[in-house]
């Protein structure tokens, strides 16, 4: 019975890590402006930090051949040809750390041109890090028990 | 609930026993393996649209990493059909076997060679082209058509599988993670075995051949090294060869104490760590010090990469477990905790393959339409556009498998740790350190 209450505690110290809401600070959002160069097969900068509520305009330069830039979850995107450049604006809405991609195929490592784009703070990563926290907390107690029956098969089973 | 012997269903009894249905699934694995080569030698050059890149490292990967090695342990090596050329020259046939048997060499292999140290270093050696590998059709299809060559000449000079058993750079992994598998190959009743004249699951009959994988079956104590090729059960003259659904990772309550099977557990997870650094992760350095093979910086990213899963890796897990007041030996230690690793190691995976796979799945359907990349349009899927499938679902879905993976770890640490009677804390420490790390590389 032991067993299964610190189970359950621990299930739910899980739930809410993982679910519960933050509180956001409170930042007037701003106008952002990034020039990110575009060669095969890296974005320079790679990483770019904004803050939630901003509106982010970012001009992609393109050094060799054609490069696009294609930002995860938003699902937007922008092109650049060659010694040109394009811009893409959008507002920041959406918290958490995004890849953005190259989505035009520009050669052999395309599939793994990739950048950051952190927006806010990247919490499902504290989170997650928090939950395997939790993991390793809850390990040693719930081992521990003597346990019998039901419990006991299903703990054998794992 | 210990175990179902799914071999009592008189269906996959019979589909099991029949060489047919095995032959029917390697005819379309060997025409789809040959199409593969050839499309990686005289396709277009460009990966994403070539059917030798979308449909090994994307389709048969995904299948591979995330249902394939989980849930059937070594299920791809039953249809796998790079073996088949091969052995059906040593055999001389096709199906049953003949009356008069080809004379090949048909040596055994050398003693020293008769463990996994030449998997990973097979592995190994593909890890360190793996940029170029992945993304260049040419190399793809070279590489495809030297397995499959090297599986016939050693079939030619070898007894048995000698290339899967000993030298197939993704059967040393597959092996390794087939003990979390929640299905066996394993004898019914020890007895008849011992009182088996002639031993045909292991020599062969006219029912038969002798075991493929040079394993006898009534010794079978884990998956590692049973290729579920099913002759067994074909020569058998007790029916004493089931097939069970049993809980996942059963293997790993008795672990291993062999280091050739340790350094693989550091090599897939290390190389996990590495590729989703490498390749996923923002840092252009890197990718063009692993895609420039042959230049100061790919040797200096190779150094790195050996160093990290020979020296890095392995040795923080040796200081862990260091002080342990311990009469059994540091190196049976070392082996028999590091198979903690296994089930952390098979989640980085899954996690890193998510990622890719869903990424670049759209591909699948423009290459199957244009698997060469000239223009084709067979399915009207050609045009298909490149679009990232769920990628919302993503992040908690490698969470769920990397905080699982751990978890699955901290108690396989523990039953091996009762093993060696030392405690299981360094392992799962350890094992915590490593998943907070690829929480990091991956999210």
């Amino acid at each position: 019975m032991r067993f299964r209450i610190s189970l359950l505690l621990f299930v739910m110290a899980g739930l809410v890590v993982a679910f519960a809401p933050l509180p956001v600070p409170a930042i007037t959002p701003q106008e952002r402006t990034f020039e990110i160069n575009a060669h095969q097969f890296a974005y320079s900068p790679s990483e770019i930090k904004v803050n939630a509520g901003d509106t982010v305009t970012i001009r992609l330069v393109s050094t060799d051949v054609v490069h696009g830039l294609y930002v995860d979850d938003y699902d937007i995107s922008v092109e650049a040809d060659p010694g040109q450049s394009a811009t893409l604006t959008f507002i920041a809405d959406k918290p958490g750390s995004f890849r953005f991609r190259c989505n035009i195929t520009c050669g052999a490592m395309h599939p793994f041109m990739t950048g950051k784009l952190t927006v806010g703070t990247n919490n499902w990563l504290y989170r997650s890090i928090a939950l395997a926290s939790i993991a390793v907390i809850a390990f040693f107690p719930l081992s521990s028990f003597k346990v019998q029956g039901k419990t006991k098969e299903m703990l054998r089973r794992l | 609930m210990n175990r179902i012997e799914l071999t009592r269903i008189p269906f996959i009894k019979n589909a099991l026993n029949s060489r047919y249905p095995q032959l029917a699934v390697f005819i379309v694995m060997l025409v789809g393996y040959i199409f593969a080569i050839l499309a990686g030698l005289i396709g277009t050059p460009v990966g994403s649209h070539n059917f030798s890149i979308v449909f090994v490292w994307i389709a048969w990967w995904a299948i591979l990493i995330l249902v394939a090695v989980p849930f059937f342990g070594r299920g791809w090596c039953a249809v796998c059909p790079i073996p088949l050329p091969g052995e059906w020259l040593q055999r001389g046939a096709v199906l049953s076997p003949p009356e008069k048997r080809p004379k090949w060499l048909n040596l055994r292999v050398p003693k020293m060679f008769r463990n996994i140290w030449l998997q990973n270093i097979s592995f190994l050696l593909l890890a360190l082209f793996s940029s170029v590998l992945l993304t260049t059709p040419n190399i793809t299809g070279i590489v495809l058509a030297a397995m499959l060559f090297a599986a016939i000449g050693l079939s030619t000079v070898f007894e048995r599988r000698a290339f899967c058993r000993y030298l197939c750079p993704v059967g040393g992994f597959i092996g390794l993670y087939s003990q979390t598998a929640p299905i066996e190959l394993r004898i019914k009743d020890k007895q008849v075995c011992v009182t088996c004249e002639g031993k045909p699951c292991y020599n062969g009959s006219s029912a038969g051949y002798g075991c493929p994988w040079d394993v006898f079956p009534g010794g079978l104590t884990k998956n590692t090294y049973c290729g579920l090729c099913m002759e067994c059960i074909r020569t058998c003259p007790h029916d004493n060869i089931a097939v069970n659904l049993r809980p996942f990772s059963a293997d790993l309550a008795k672990p291993s104490t062999r280091m050739d099977e340790a350094f693989k557990a550091f090599i897939m997870l290390g190389s996990a760590m590495i590729y989703a650094g490498v390749l996923l992760g923002p840092w252009g350095i890197f990718k063009d010090a692993a895609y420039n093979v042959g230049s100061s910086a790919w040797f200096v990213y190779a150094v790195a990469f050996l160093a990290i899963i020979f020296v890095v890796l392995p040795g923080s897990f040796t200081l862990g477990i260091l002080n342990t007041r311990n009469t059994i030996p540091l190196k049976q230690r070392f082996a028999s905790l590091s198979s903690a690793l296994i089930p952390l190691g098979l989640m980085f995976w899954v996690a890193f393959s998510l990622s890719f796979v869903l990424t670049n799945a759209s591909y699948i359907l423009a290459a199957l339409s244009d698997p060469l990349g000239l223009g084709w349009n067979l399915f009207g899927t050609a045009n298909a556009t490149w679009q990232p499938m769920l990628t919302s679902i993503l992040a908690p879905a490698q969470t769920l498998a990397l905080v699982g993976g751990l978890i699955w770890s901290a108690r396989a640490a523990q039953k091996a740790a009762n093993e060696v009677k030392v405690s299981p804390i360094p392992v799962i420490v350890y094992c915590f350190i490593a998943t907070s790390l690829m929480l990091w590389l991956l999210l």
